[in-house]
């Protein structure tokens, strides 16, 4: 891996988000605590310990796990690591995500952010990490992402709990007139086992968080964990099977009025002509406004109800301005290749010296090969929406999503108000998956408040927009060479791999004046940072300057790279003659974390015994977030199509916090990562996204989808992520699965362009 | 314009031609039903109209002539409905926003067919779209609340 040396030339690449946050708050120093912002919100009878924990004279425990809640099952987890320490049930604890606060900054989020696998233990790539995350605390940044929550809330959250509870029972040993060494907490009680009296923390709660806050605690060890570890009831699963009204789109305020946006379909581009007036007659119609943000150029429609809004933004006449971009994706996919066949890009590994490998290679000893994939919109199933107030000073937002720090940030700019007079609140969300990271939908919402006399706005696009004006995974291509040993083991391998930078284009819609620096390892990661040991061994980013705007989609760079690096070890094995599997084996032999899920699936799956006939199977791996997962898939060929069957994965996080939301995500990322490589993709023409709605960007239906066995491992001594792993190796998976039954290997995404499914 | 609503009548003042769906979450405030496509390609917005599963998205509210029943009336007397009570069970929902439609496709496939088949299960919830891939944890939970009415019959 990197060297030293190597790194000392490089400047890390931070992540745009905390570049941008340093220029509002890179006054924090490194040391000092946050202020707590509970401080000023509590209610009558409340009490709270630190930001994580409140609790109420009546006995209410109310834990904030401040990250989004969009179905990965993070405000149970967190709860839960408080709800250990602290030593109440989980059912006994309310759940809220609270305000937007500095004091709710992830550090983990950032820990990765260099250009380090996660393997890597060296010096270098520990001090990066303590820096990284480090710079997470110091720009205060909360944010939900990067598979980060439980590891950056693993240790805080638990402290939260314990040091309450240390506090409490302080307390209550001075209400008893007792040592404190003779009490004992059960279900929010404290007991004073020799004299049989006992006071609940709702008692003792104001007297204990006038305690001194302790300077150190001790967390309980893993076998004394009675929540941890184990598959806890969501707490949000009540609300979820009754059709509770928690989502953003929910919200329903007094004197509210409704909304939507009709924004460029180009991206970049303005109206240059335009007709409001059959559209501000429309029945139910208040007003239709020009809206020009950095996301985009646009109206907003302002009406009594949300389909009023939704036809007048219909009946708006409007010619747009043209693209800044390749029109069609003919010439987009030309750029990439153009970027192939150019510059040598940033190799964020290189391993040995593969000019040379190369340079005498006969060739019937070279694997080459060239993939590519399309943008990707990540249609979570609630469109983007938020609603928005603006009165007396104050502008209040309601939003669904996943970056509230930077929310409140951008919207206090565009209402004109201190960031201090901006209230955040973050609800539940209909899937996430990054898109929710951005700020548009908060903006647009804010926007239309300033129109609205003090009359808060709810603005719901329609699906047309939300997959026509989204923040789309990469397109990108990648070509690959090798040269095979004499023991039919790759002995020389050359990656390059080409897309858009991710970060370049945050950064451009959320803080413009800010230019990226140095190279942007999302667009190799997943193929420079894996766990394999070849002699030579390079892997190239090569960035591609294409204006559409690109941003996190669940897995970012690993969600290609997982299919392109492991396809092509496919392509290896299969010109070697050698199993796949076999192969993966030898070349992780150096991490014996790998080697353990590789050798998990293979058992459960039974690989290496006879298919039965018209079926086969294909294996990938990915190392990413952290967590170590190994996939495979078994195809069968039916009159209709090809059927995926069953699907088998391993996955080592490290320590599985709940193995039974850990269980969900799996399933849920590999869906999602096949959905993906089922059929979809985002095409232009004539500079517009030519998808708009379910009929022609659709996801796997319940009929398609594999049946799962599941195996969760805790084999290697570090935490990893849970929300994104699984969806990497699952295209990957598949595609090998497909060359398998049929002999045909495809190298473009989505397979449907070439294969009929079932 | 008159519509009954799990079991109550309310009065709306709608345009004929709004969607129900938009009629029942803006103007009636049940927001149980949910947006997701606006084309019944997705089922967030299944309810039933006298029993039959219906996207509420596409039905013109003047055109409905029947009782509508959203998920907030399937659970009688704050008893979950067994469908519920199975998805309850089964820790189905992650983010939960297709959730409402997909119990109330399950509920009309288990009025229809009292033990249904796995392709039964399939055919019936095809149209309904779940993003977070709950698929597996939704067909053992109908399986499951198949076992629970019978229990309760």
């Amino acid at each position: 891996m990197a060297s030293i040396g190597k790194i000392a030339r490089r400047t890390f690449l931070v992540g745009a988000a905390a570049i941008a946050g340093g220029v509002a708050v890179g006054y924090y120093y490194y040391r000092k605590p946050y202020p707590n912002p509970l401080d000023n919100e509590l209610a009558e009878g409340e009490t709270t310990f630190n930001p994580f924990v409140k609790i109420a004279a009546d006995n209410t425990i109310t834990v904030i796990a401040p990250r989004a809640e969009m179905g990965q099952g993070v405000a149970t987890s967190l709860a839960a690591l408080v709800a250990e320490e602290l030593d109440v049930p989980l059912e006994a604890v309310t759940v809220e995500h609270g305000p937007a606060s500095w004091a709710y900054f992830n550090s983990a989020m950032f820990a990765e952010g260099g250009p380090f696998a996660f393997y890597d233990e060296g010096m270098v790539a520990e001090l990066a990490r303590d820096a990284m995350g480090g710079l997470g605390k110091i720009l205060g940044l909360q944010g939900t992402g990067g598979s980060s929550s439980i590891r950056d809330g693993f240790d805080r959250m638990r402290e939260a709990g314990a040091a309450a509870r240390a506090m409490l029972v302080a307390a209550a040993a001075a209400r008893l007139d007792v040592p404190i060494a003779e009490l004992a907490t059960r279900d929010a009680t404290i007991h004073h086992l020799p004299s049989g009296r006992s006071v609940t923390y709702g008692d003792v709660a104001a007297a204990a968080a006038t305690m001194d806050v302790p300077a150190s605690v001790a967390l309980k060890d893993r076998k004394d964990w009675k929540i941890l570890g184990r598959a806890q009831k969501r707490i949000d699963m009540l609300a979820k099977v009754t059709g509770a009204p928690i989502f953003g789109i929910d919200v329903d305020l007094p004197d509210m009025l409704y909304g939507t946006v009709r924004m460029s379909p180009r991206f970049g581009a303005k109206p240059i002509r335009f007709d409001l007036s059959k559209a501000e007659k429309m029945p139910g119609v208040v007003k239709v406004v020009p809206i020009d943000t950095t996301y985009g150029a646009g109206f907003g429609v302002v009406a009594a109800n949300t389909w009023a809004a939704f036809r007048a933004a219909e009946a708006i006449d409007v010619e747009w301005g043209p693209s800044g971009y390749p029109a069609d994706s003919a010439a987009i996919a030309s750029a990439l290749r153009t970027a192939l066949d150019g510059g040598a890009g940033s190799a964020l590994r290189d391993d040995g010296d593969v000019d040379t490998a190369f340079a005498d290679a006969p060739r019937e000893r070279i694997v080459e090969a060239d993939y590519e994939v399309p943008y990707l919109a990540h249609a979570c199933m609630e469109p983007m929406n938020a609603t928005a107030r603006l009165k007396d000073g104050v502008l209040e937002l309601w939003s669904p999503n996943q970056m509230p720090t930077i929310t409140r940030q951008l919207c206090a700019g565009l209402a004109g108000v201190d960031q201090e007079k901006v209230k955040v609140h973050t609800t539940y969300m209909g899937g996430g998956f990054g898109r929710r990271g951005e700020m548009d939908f908060s903006m647009y919402a804010t926007l239309l408040a300033l129109e609205t006399d003090g009359r808060p706005v709810k603005v719901t696009w329609t699906r047309e927009e939300d997959i026509r004006h989204d923040v789309y995974r990469p397109a990108a291509a990648g070509r690959f060479r090798a040269r095979l040993g004499e023991d039919g083991m790759p002995a020389a391998v050359d990656m390059r791999i080409a897309a858009p930078s991710i970060v370049a284009s945050v950064l451009k819609r959320t803080f413009p004046s800010l230019s990226p620096v140095g190279p942007d390892k999302t667009i190799s990661e997943g193929a420079h940072d894996q766990p394999y040991s070849i002699p030579n061994y390079r892997v190239s980013a090569i960035p591609v300057d294409i204006s559409v705007p690109v941003g996190f989609w669940r897995s970012v760079g690993n969600s290609y790279n997982g299919f392109f690096h492991e396809c092509f070890l496919d392509e290896i094995a299969a010109a070697a003659k050698v199993d796949p599997v076999a192969m993966r084996r030898r070349l992780m032999a150096d991490y014996p974390a790998a080697v353990k899920v590789v050798d998990k699936v293979a058992e459960m799956a039974r690989w290496g015994e006879a298919v039965a006939p018209g079926r086969a199977r294909g294996f990938a791996f990915t190392l990413s977030f952290g967590a170590w997962v190994g996939e495979i898939v078994q195809v069968a060929d039916t009159p209709s199509g090809i059927r995926m069957e069953k699907m088998w994965i391993a996955a080592d996080v490290g320590t599985a916090i709940d193995p039974g939301i850990i269980e969900a995500q799996l399933i849920s990322g590999a869906v999602y990562g096949l959905s993906a490589a089922l059929g979809q993709e985002i095409t232009f023409a004539d500079g517009i996204v030519e998808q708009s709605n379910f009929h022609d960007y659709d996801a796997l239906r319940i009929p398609q989808c594999p049946e799962f066995e599941i195996a969760i491992l805790e084999n290697f001594h570090r935490m990893g992520g849970a929300g994104e792993i699984a969806t990497p190796p699952a295209p990957a998976a598949l595609a090998n699965a497909v060359f398998a039954l049929t002999g045909r290997r495809v190298r473009r995404l989505p397979l449907a362009g070439d294969f009929a499914f079932a | 314009m008159r519509l009954t609503v799990n079991g109550t009548a309310i009065e709306i003042d709608a345009d004929p031609d709004m969607p129900l769906l938009w009629a029942l979450r803006d103007l009636a405030g049940i927001k149980g039903p949910k947006f997701g496509c606006g084309i019944a390609a997705c089922g967030a917005c299944t309810v039933l109209i006298d029993g039959q599963p219906v996207r509420s998205c596409s039905l013109p509210v003047g055109g409905v002539d029947g009782e509508v029943t959203t998920i907030e009336g399937i659970s009688a007397g704050g008893t979950l409905h067994p469908v519920q009570q199975a998805w309850l069970e089964e820790q189905v929902a992650q983010c939960g926003y297709c959730q409402a439609g997909q119990i109330m496709s399950a509920v009309a496939l288990l009025e229809a067919v009292a033990e249904p088949t796995d392709a039964e299960i399939d055919d019936a919830m095809a149209g309904n779209l779940c993003r977070c891939g709950t698929y597996p944890r939704i067909r053992a939970a109908i399986r499951k609340a198949v076992a629970l009415k019978l229990a309760r019959a």
